[in-house]
């Protein structure tokens, strides 16, 4: 069994304030997660704001170094003590998906610039091979090179703009991504079309996902697993629908139970005159 | 009542027209909570101004009329011109984000006196203030507190008793729970409709999210590019989807619990581009009380 | 999967302006100011490049004509206590003055620029030492510092050395706003993905900030000319430049000197104060028209 994802009492602490009085702000307090499989999986962490699920993400991507404890993808040490990986070896291994898909891309360069310079720079590809790496990724988004070369943010929609996105992701061939609150700015409808393809994604490509939410609907549409943190803390963690079908900690009840959903209702509903 | 006549409001942006909102005819009742659904771009936010009367360039009413059904201080019927009088007194308008638009520098009590046309005793009003506040869940503290000192969702509390605090009889609530978690937002909702059966009034909610509609809302309205698409009674909305966008956006809408596949409908319009849904203005009703419009020439039902 | 049409943003374009091919034509530079603003200072450029040709004489020559002549075909300013031909005098003097400021412009721009951006861009211990270097520089006051510079060697350094002292002082106030542009730029969410593409620092400075950056740089480059041109002629007129070379500085400064004024010889005086006057405007006015037309491009995007 490989170790997918491994947190070993990752910490991570913020000091808030000037020199004189100066507050610590725990973003990631002691997180402790492990996840073997065979098989390529998604891992949800949900939180709301200030949950620590972004720091998580940061930390994972190494935008942020760990105050102590250190990180395991695909049994390879990522961050924290250990670390012995180059960053074109970490390119290789985990690529992101931001939150904002019109400041994904430079206003002022084609978006498919970012997606050969991927093929070129972390793929090793030369010329004709980093065309046809990027053609296949964007055909595997269901986009066609032809509608996008040479095109800038302002001319795709938020949804266009994400799978792109997606599609430079993939370039490398990493085993994990690190998907960031990908749809949360996307219309509800457009989402589903990027979840749908996250899940086809590890099905057919095997690439495994750690999608970072506070939707936690999406999340168990596609999760295999589900981490909840709550102030820099995993409170519950688990299979994804033992997690939500049978929530053990108060937290996650409340979390389930806030959420609108269109299966029953807060309080009866009084009818309208 | 507000009735909405072949409305239409443009942008212009450079030197080209967007019709925002191309054509909406209806009338929307007393004493409930009506809810607008549509993604990004359907001309929601435009309608909700134009109701609420903040039209100015390079916005325009370019056709149509909106009657309010009341009359102002000065005993005449109120017209779109005249609105503005109305505000904060029988109209107000929660912005999206407006945790944000609250004046950082003055306290939150002073923002209650801040509204022109209030009682001239302003102690009288800030004792009215702060026993209404207690009753949305507000600690006292919060009235002489500046508004960074409270977290999101108690400055979106705040708004709300801003916008409700002269009991008007229209409030406009635009994405009033976007910004904000999904815990504190179930408790503003909740807040939104205890407000509503006190006071009668009608409140317009407009989202993205169709659970907030599920939950909240009487009566439902979805639009699409700047026309409706459905109106009726939010129960039949759900249970009976009649147009084609109305059954995507439902089928966009994962649930815990259940396992079907999703958004399958979502991938299927793909293939016809943004002209799949495109309607005529007029809406037909389809059942009692459920409006449907038709499909434009030329676009499959 | 289905392939997308990017026609889905013109069904939702609103209120963004609609998505426009990517190379507009420059149009969206003009307006009033930048149009007087480059009138004016092309009609500087071309006469500094074209009219040298023309001249009769060196004009730095001195008792080449008659002292003091009024005004007339032959010589269209008339002369100077010298014997200079004033009008051909004031061409080389604005050409000098022009060179002068364009060669200071570039070089404070480059270093500024190199500076700024890899400040903000890197970070850490490099910025702390560098923005020590920039603050201490922009602390030290540059006119006592030239006036010494100037009493030292005067007469005996060359003209372009004025410049080089002008740049060393000049460079540090543009590097500390471009540092500050540039740091908040390095959090936008294109800077990572331009990393994780394997980008190298280098490029991302060039290829990702730059661009952004550029907008300031022009106008920065355009008000370092008019600062160059200033702070030469101030010190021409105190007489610390080489005043044997025509500069606008330098005609004020033997005006001044052979008090023309009280001779009656008004054209040496007031033409090089005309002159500059009509430079300085010129150069601001292009430096605002810019300014204002990418404030207006950045509004509409």
């Amino acid at each position: 069994m490989t170790v997918i994802l491994k947190t070993e009492g990752l910490n991570k602490v913020y000091r808030q304030g000037g020199l004189v009085r100066s507050r610590q702000i725990k973003a990631l307090n002691d997180v402790n997660i492990s996840v073997e499989s065979d098989k390529p999986v998604v891992i949800a962490v949900v939180g709301e704001s200030g949950s620590g699920k972004t720091t998580l993400a940061k930390t994972l991507l190494r935008l942020e170094t760990p105050s102590s404890g250190r990180a395991i993808v695909y049994d390879t040490v990522v961050t924290g003590k250990g670390t012995a990986l180059s960053k074109q070896q970490f390119l290789g291994l985990v690529q992101p998906i931001f939150q904002n898909p019109f400041e994904a891309f430079s206003r002022y360069r084609p978006v498919d610039a970012y997606l050969n310079e991927t093929a070129r720079r972390v793929g090793g590809m030369d010329g004709a091979q980093a065309e046809a790496a990027v053609a296949a990724a964007l055909q595997s988004v269901g986009l066609k090179y032809e509608a996008v070369r040479g095109k800038y943010t302002n001319q795709f929609s938020g949804g266009e703009l994400q799978r792109i996105s997606v599609a430079r992701a993939l370039i490398p061939q990493p085993k994990l991504i690190v998907a960031d609150e990908p749809v949360s700015m996307i219309d509800a409808s457009r989402r589903m079309i990027i979840i749908n393809l996250f899940k086809q994604l590890r099905d057919e490509a095997g690439r495994s996902f750690l999608y970072i939410t506070h939707d936690l609907a999406t999340a168990y549409y596609i999760s295999d697993y589900v981490a909840v943190m709550n102030k820099g803390v995993v409170v519950e963690f688990g299979d994804a629908r033992q997690v939500m079908g049978d929530p053990q900690h108060d937290y996650t009840k409340l979390l389930l139970s806030s959420i609108p959903t269109t299966k029953s209702r807060w309080r009866p509903r009084k009818v309208a005159a | 009542m507000i009735k909405l006549n072949d409305l239409k409001i443009s942008y212009r942006i450079g030197n080209r027209v967007i019709e925002a909102v191309n054509g909406v005819t209806l009338t929307i009742p007393d004493g409930s909570i009506v809810g607008i659904a549509g993604e990004s771009g359907c001309g929601k936010s435009t309608l909700m101004k134009a109701i609420y009367g903040d039209i100015q360039s390079p916005m325009s009413l370019s056709g149509g009329s909106i009657e309010y059904g009341m009359k102002g201080a000065d005993g005449r019927a109120v017209t779109t011109e005249t609105i503005r009088r109305e505000w904060f007194k029988s109209i107000s308008y929660i912005p999206q984000s407006s945790m944000n638009s609250l004046n950082p520098v003055i306290r939150i009590r002073d923002q209650f006196t801040d509204f022109p046309g209030t009682d001239s005793n302003k102690k009288r009003v800030l004792e009215r203030a702060r026993a209404y506040i207690g009753k949305l869940g507000l600690p006292a503290e919060a009235m002489d507190s500046y508004p960074h000192q409270l977290s999101g969702g108690m400055r979106q509390r705040v708004m709300i008793a801003l916008a409700t605090f002269f009991q008007p009889e229209l409030i406009i609530a635009d994405e009033p729970t976007t910004a904000l978690d999904v815990v504190v937002q179930k408790e503003i909702l909740l807040l939104l409709m205890e407000v509503q059966e006190l006071m009668g009034n009608t409140i317009l909610v407009v989202s993205h999210d169709m659970g907030v509609h599920y939950q909240v809302t009487h009566k439902m309205l979805i639009m699409y590019a700047g026309r409706v698409v459905e109106y009726g009674d939010t129960e039949s909305v759900f249970a009976d989807p009649q147009h084609a966008y109305t059954k995507m956006l439902i089928d966009s809408l994962p649930t815990i619990g259940d396992d079907s596949m999703r958004g399958v409908l979502a991938s299927m319009a793909g293939a016809g581009g943004d002209r799949a849904y495109r309607v005529e203005p007029e809406l037909i009703e389809v059942k009692p009380g459920h409006f449907m419009a038709r499909p434009s020439v030329g676009v499959a039902a | 999967m289905t392939t997308e049409s990017s026609s889905a943003a013109g069904a939702a374009a609103i209120p963004a302006a609609p998505a426009a091919k990517r190379r507009d034509s420059l149009l969206w530079l003009l307006n009033a100011r930048l149009a007087i603003g480059l009138s004016l200072i092309t009609i500087f450029i071309v006469g500094s490049i074209v009219l040298p040709f023309f001249a009769p004489a060196d004009p730095s020559l001195q008792a080449t004509y008659l002292k003091n002549m009024p005004m007339s075909w032959e010589h269209l300013l008339g002369t100077n206590a010298i014997g200079q031909d004033i009008f051909w005098f004031l061409v080389f003097a604005i050409r000098n003055s022009l060179i002068l400021g364009v060669l200071v412009g570039v070089g404070v721009t480059i270093i500024s620029t190199a500076v700024g951006l890899s400040a903000g861009y890197i970070g850490g211990n490099y910025e702390r030492v560098v923005m020590l270097v920039v603050d201490s520089f922009i602390t030290i006051p540059l006119l006592p510092i030239l006036i010494i510079l100037g009493a030292v060697i005067r007469g005996n350094s060359s003209f372009l050395t004025v410049g080089a002292i002008i740049v060393v002082f000049g460079w540090a106030w543009g590097a500390r706003t471009i540092r500050s542009m540039a740091l908040s730029l390095r959090e936008r969410e294109f800077i990572n993905m331009a990393r994780f593409s394997g980008a190298s620092t280098f490029a991302i400075i060039t290829r990702e900030i730059f661009p952004y950056v550029s907008a300031y740089m022009v106008v920065g480059f355009i008000n370092t000319i008019l600062f160059a041109v200033n702070t030469e002629a101030t010190l021409a007129v105190i007489g610390l430049s080489k005043v044997e070379v025509p500069t606008l500085g330098s005609i004020i400064f033997w005006a001044l000197n052979y008090n023309a004024l009280f001779t009656g010889n008004y054209p040496w005086l007031v033409a090089p104060i005309v002159a500059s006057i009509l430079l300085f405007l010129g150069l601001f006015l292009t430096s605002t028209g810019f300014n204002a037309a990418f404030a207006n491009k950045r509004g509409v995007a």
